[in-house]
C-alpha cells in the first residue's frame, strides 16, 4: 500500500433518525482508484448511511465526521456535497414529473462544474454515455424517473454517475431489481466510471453485483457500524455462510457504542 | 383620494416589475360613485344608439338587485360607491403608433408592447389605457381578408348592426352582478369578426393597463368567429401598485360558428391591489373548437371561471388555467364546460400553486344535460403548495343529467416534497434551482400549450413570483 493520502474518510460516524441512533461509530477510508463494498443485512442502517452521506435533511449526524479531499463535509447541503464532488445512487430515484431528463442532466452538469455547460459539449458527451449503457437517445427526452421501470431508474443513476463524474460515489443498493443483463449493463457502466482518481463505495445487500464490479475491501455492516473488513473473498464466505455469523458479534459493539 | 378602499394594507409582490404609474391629468375623469347619471354620462360622452342606452341602464337595475355574491372571496371590502367608472387619458383611439400620447406610449414601451408588434410576432396589436382603447392596428392582409380587429366602441360606431346582432348575446346583462356592472359601464375591449374560412395564422394581442388611482376598468370584447375560421387572441394585463383597491370587471364573449377554432389566451399580472372579477364564456357550434388557456399570476383577488358552451354536435372545448398565488393573493379560478348537444367532447387541465401565504383554489363545474349523449370529458386539476402556510382548495362539480357518457375526473394536491428536493440537490442544484424546476415541471403540461414567447413571458412570472417566497 501506498502512502497515498485518503479520498473519502468517514471517522467515527454516528447518525441518527427521529431520535434512534442508526449508525454507531462508523469509520472507513477510501482511498484513490479503490472500490469498497459494505455488505450488510436488512436493518443494518445501510440506507441510512448512504442517505447521511449525502446529507438528507432528515438524518442528524450526531458525532464523528465525514471528510472528501481532507475536507469536512458534514455540514454541507446536499449541493454543495454534490459540486465538491460526492454521488449517491438512489436506491428509489424520485420521480419529478414534467422536468425532461435532459434539462435536468444539463443543469447537474453544469453546476458540477461550476459554469454552464456548453451544449454542444453536454450533447457528445450525453450520446457518448447512452451510447455505453445502451440507452436510446428518446430517454431523456422523458420526464425525471417518471414512468420508468425499476433497471431504467438504475440506469438513469449510472448515467448521471457517468456524466457528472464525481470523485465518490456510493451506490445505495443498485443491484436491487435488476434482472440479470441490466445488472451486466449497470455494472460495466461503474466500471466504465472508474478510475485510479475516483473511489467507489457500494453499499449491497447480496454479493451478486461484486461479481461484476470486483471490490478491494469488503466490510460487514451489522448494528450501525463494521464488524467485520477483509479483501474480496469476504463476499464469498457472506454468500456460503450468511449474516449470521457476524450478527453474535455485534452485540456488544452495539451495547457500548 | 378620500376613505382608502380597503383597510387592510396592500402586500405589493417586491419584485412587481410593472408597479410604476404615470403621472397623468386624465382628459375626462368621471366623479367617483354609480349612479343612472354616471350610466347616462358614459352613453352620451360616447355618442352611442339608443338601444345601448338603454341596454346600460337596465343593467344597472340588474346591478343594483343583485347581492353581492357570497362564495368565492371576501368582496365585502369592494366599495362601490369609492370607484371612479370612467377614465380617459387620450381623445383618440390611434391607429398608428406614433400618433399615440408620448406618456402612453412610454408606458406600454416599458411592458415591451410595440416591440412585439415590430418584430411581426402578432397579427395585429391592441392597447386599452384606463377606461378607453388608446391603439389598434391589423397587419393589412387581414384587413384585406375582412377580418375586422377593433375596440369595441369603435366598432358600436362603424359596424353597429355586427355588434347589436351578438352583444349580450353569450353573456346577458343579468347573468351575475359583476357581468350585469359591465355592461352598465362597460368601456373599451376588443372586437374581431373573422370571416368564413379566413385562418389567421398568428396572435392578435391586446393588453390592457390600469393606470389611475381607484378606478374601475370595465372592458367589453365580443369575438365572432365565422364558419371553419380561425384565430388566437392574446390580452395581458397589469396595473400599478397603488395602496387603495381597483376593481377589474371584464365581459368576454365568445360566438365560435360551425368549424371554427378559437384560442384565448390571458396573461394576467395584475398588481396585488386590483380585484378581477371577470365572466368570460364562449359557445361552440358544430365541430367548432374553442381553447381557453387562462394563466393569473396577480391580482388582489381573482374570481374567474372561463366557460364554453357545446351547443352542437362535434363542438370540443378545453379549458387550461394555472393560477399561482403569492402573498395577500387569492385566485379562485376554475373552468365550466356545458355539454348541451350529443357528442361534445371536452377536457379540463388546471393547475394551482400558492406560496408565502398565498391561496388558489380551482373552483369547476362539468354540466351534461339529459339527451347529451356520447360526451366526453376529462377533468384534471392539481394542486401544488411550496410551503406550510399557503393554502389550495378544489371545488369540483359535476352535474350529469345523461348516462351515456364518458366521464374522467382526477384531483390532486400536493406540496414541494422533501423527496424530490433531495434529489435534485444530491445532484447539486441549490434550493431555490430546484424549487423552480419542480414548479417548472408541474406547470409545464399548460406551459407547453403557449407559443414560445409567451411561454417564456408565463415561467419567468411565475420564477419572480417564486424569488420572495423561498428563502
Amino acid at each position: 500500500m501506498t502512502a497515498t493520502p485518503p479520498l473519502f474518510e468517514i471517522d467515527d460516524l454516528r447518525v441518527s433518525v427521529a431520535d434512534k441512533q442508526i449508525v454507531n461509530g462508523l469509520t472507513l477510508s477510501l482511498r484513490p482508484g479503490e472500490v469498497h463494498a459494505i455488505m450488510g443485512p436488512n436493518g443494518s442502517g445501510k440506507s441510512t448511511l448512504a442517505n447521511s452521506l449525502m446529507g438528507h435533511p432528515r438524518y442528524t449526524v450526531t458525532g464523528g465526521d465525514v471528510r472528501l479531499q481532507g475536507e469536512s463535509v458534514a455540514e454541507m447541503a446536499p449541493d454543495e456535497r454534490a459540486r465538491a464532488g460526492l454521488f449517491l445512487a438512489f436506491q428509489y430515484p424520485t420521480d419529478i414529473p414534467g422536468v425532461s431528463m435532459i434539462n435536468f442532466l444539463r443543469r447537474a452538469m453544469s453546476a458540477r462544474r461550476g459554469e454552464e455547460i456548453p451544449v454542444r459539449e453536454f450533447r457528445q458527451v450525453l450520446n457518448d454515455v447512452l451510447g455505453r449503457l445502451q440507452m436510446d437517445e428518446q430517454f431523456v427526452r422523458r420526464y425525471v424517473n417518471d414512468g420508468f421501470s425499476g433497471g431504467e431508474k438504475k440506469r438513469a443513476e449510472i448515467l448521471q454517475l457517468g456524466l457528472l463524474q464525481p470523485l465518490v460515489a456510493v451506490m445505495d443498493e443498485t443491484d436491487s431489481g435488476l434482472d440479470i443483463d441490466a445488472l451486466r449493463i449497470v455494472s460495466e457502466g461503474i466500471n466504465t466510471f472508474h478510475s485510479d482518481d475516483n473511489a467507489i463505495l457500494l453499499i449491497t445487500h447480496y454479493q451478486r453485483i461484486l461479481r461484476y464490479v470486483q471490490p478491494d475491501h469488503v466490510h460487514v455492516l451489522i448494528g450501525g457500524r463494521i464488524v467485520e473488513s477483509g479483501d474480496a473473498s469476504l463476499a464469498e464466505v457472506l454468500e456460503r455462510d450468511g449474516y449470521e455469523p457476524f450478527m453474535e458479534r455485534t452485540s456488544e459493539g452495539v451495547l457500548t457504542s | 383620494m378620500t376613505t382608502p378602499a380597503s383597510e387592510a394594507p396592500v402586500s405589493p409582490r417586491s419584485e412587481y416589475e410593472f408597479g410604476f404609474h404615470d403621472d397623468v391629468e386624465a382628459l375626462v375623469k368621471l366623479p367617483k360613485g354609480l349612479s343612472r347619471e354616471v350610466v347616462n354620462t358614459i352613453s352620451d360622452i360616447k355618442e352611442e344608439p339608443e338601444w345601448m342606452r338603454k341596454l346600460r341602464l337596465k343593467a344597472l337595475d340588474h346591478f343594483n338587485a343583485r347581492p353581492m355574491p357570497e362564495w368565492g372571496g371576501d368582496l365585502s371590502d369592494i366599495d362601490f360607491n369609492d370607484i371612479h367608472y370612467y377614465v380617459r387619458a387620450t381623445d383618440r383611439d390611434e391607429s398608428a403608433w406614433e400618433d399615440v400620447p408620448d406618456y402612453i406610449k412610454d408606458t406600454y414601451d416599458k411592458l415591451g408592447i410595440p416591440e412585439a408588434e415590430k418584430q411581426g410576432l402578432l397579427a395585429g396589436v391592441g392597447a386599452q389605457y384606463d377606461s378607453e382603447v388608446v391603439y389598434h392596428n391589423i397587419r393589412e392582409d387581414l384587413e384585406e381578408k375582412g377580418v375586422l380587429f377593433l375596440g369595441t366602441d369603435q366598432a358600436l360606431r362603424e359596424y353597429p348592426d355586427l355588434v347589436k346582432e351578438y352583444f349580450t348575446t353569450v353573456i346577458p346583462p343579468n347573468d351575475n352582478k359583476f357581468a350585469a356592472l359591465n355592461t352598465a359601464v362597460w368601456s373599451g375591449g376588443s372586437f374581431i369578426y373573422v370571416p368564413p374560412g379566413v385562418h389567421v395564422d398568428i396572435p392578435l394581442q391586446a393588453y390592457f393597463r390600469i393606470n389611475s388611482e381607484d378606478m374601475g376598468q370595465f372592458e367589453r370584447t365580443l369575438i365572432i368567429a365565422d364558419e371553419g375560421s380561425q384565430i388566437h387572441y392574446v390580452e395581458g394585463c397589469t396595473a400599478p401598485i397603488y395602496s387603495s383597491d381597483s376593481l377589474h370587471s371584464a365581459v368576454v364573449e365568445i360566438i365560435c360558428k360551425a368549424g371554427s377554432n378559437v384560442r384565448y389566451t390571458t396573461i394576467q399580472n395584475w398588481s396585488n391591489n386590483v380585484y378581477n372579477l371577470v365572466t368570460k364564456r364562449a359557445t361552440a357550434y358544430r365541430d367548432a373548437v374553442m381553447t381557453w388557456v387562462d394563466g393569473n399570476l396577480g391580482s388582489k383577488l381573482t374570481m374567474k371561471y372561463p366557460a364554453v358552451y357545446l351547443m352542437e354536435p362535434g363542438a370540443h372545448g378545453e379549458v387550461l388555467s394555472i393560477a399561482s398565488a403569492g402573498q395577500g393573493q387569492q385566485l379562485d379560478a376554475g373552468a365550466k364546460i356545458v355539454h348541451a348537444a350529443p357528442n361534445t367532447t371536452s377536457v379540463i387541465t388546471s393547475k394551482s400553486l400558492s406560496m408565502d401565504g398565498g391561496r388558489s383554489s380551482y373552483r369547476g363545474l362539468l354540466k351534461v344535460y339529459d339527451g347529451a349523449d356520447g360526451c366526453r370529458s376529462n377533468v384534471r386539476c392539481d394542486a401544488l403548495m411550496l410551503d406550510e402556510h399557503s393554502r389550495s382548495d378544489t371545488y369540483p362539480v359535476m352535474e350529469i343529467d345523461e348516462k351515456k357518457v364518458d366521464i374522467g375526473h382526477e384531483a390532486t394536491v400536493s406540496k414541494v416534497g422533501d423527496e424530490q428536493l433531495f434529489y435534485l440537490m444530491a445532484r447539486g442544484l441549490s434550493e431555490e434551482e430546484a424549487t423552480k424546476m419542480i414548479v417548472n415541471g408541474f406547470v409545464e403540461p399548460i406551459i407547453k400549450s403557449l407559443p414560445l414567447e409567451y411561454a417564456v413571458e408565463m415561467n419567468r412570472l411565475i420564477e419572480l413570483q417564486m424569488e420572495g417566497s423561498i428563502g
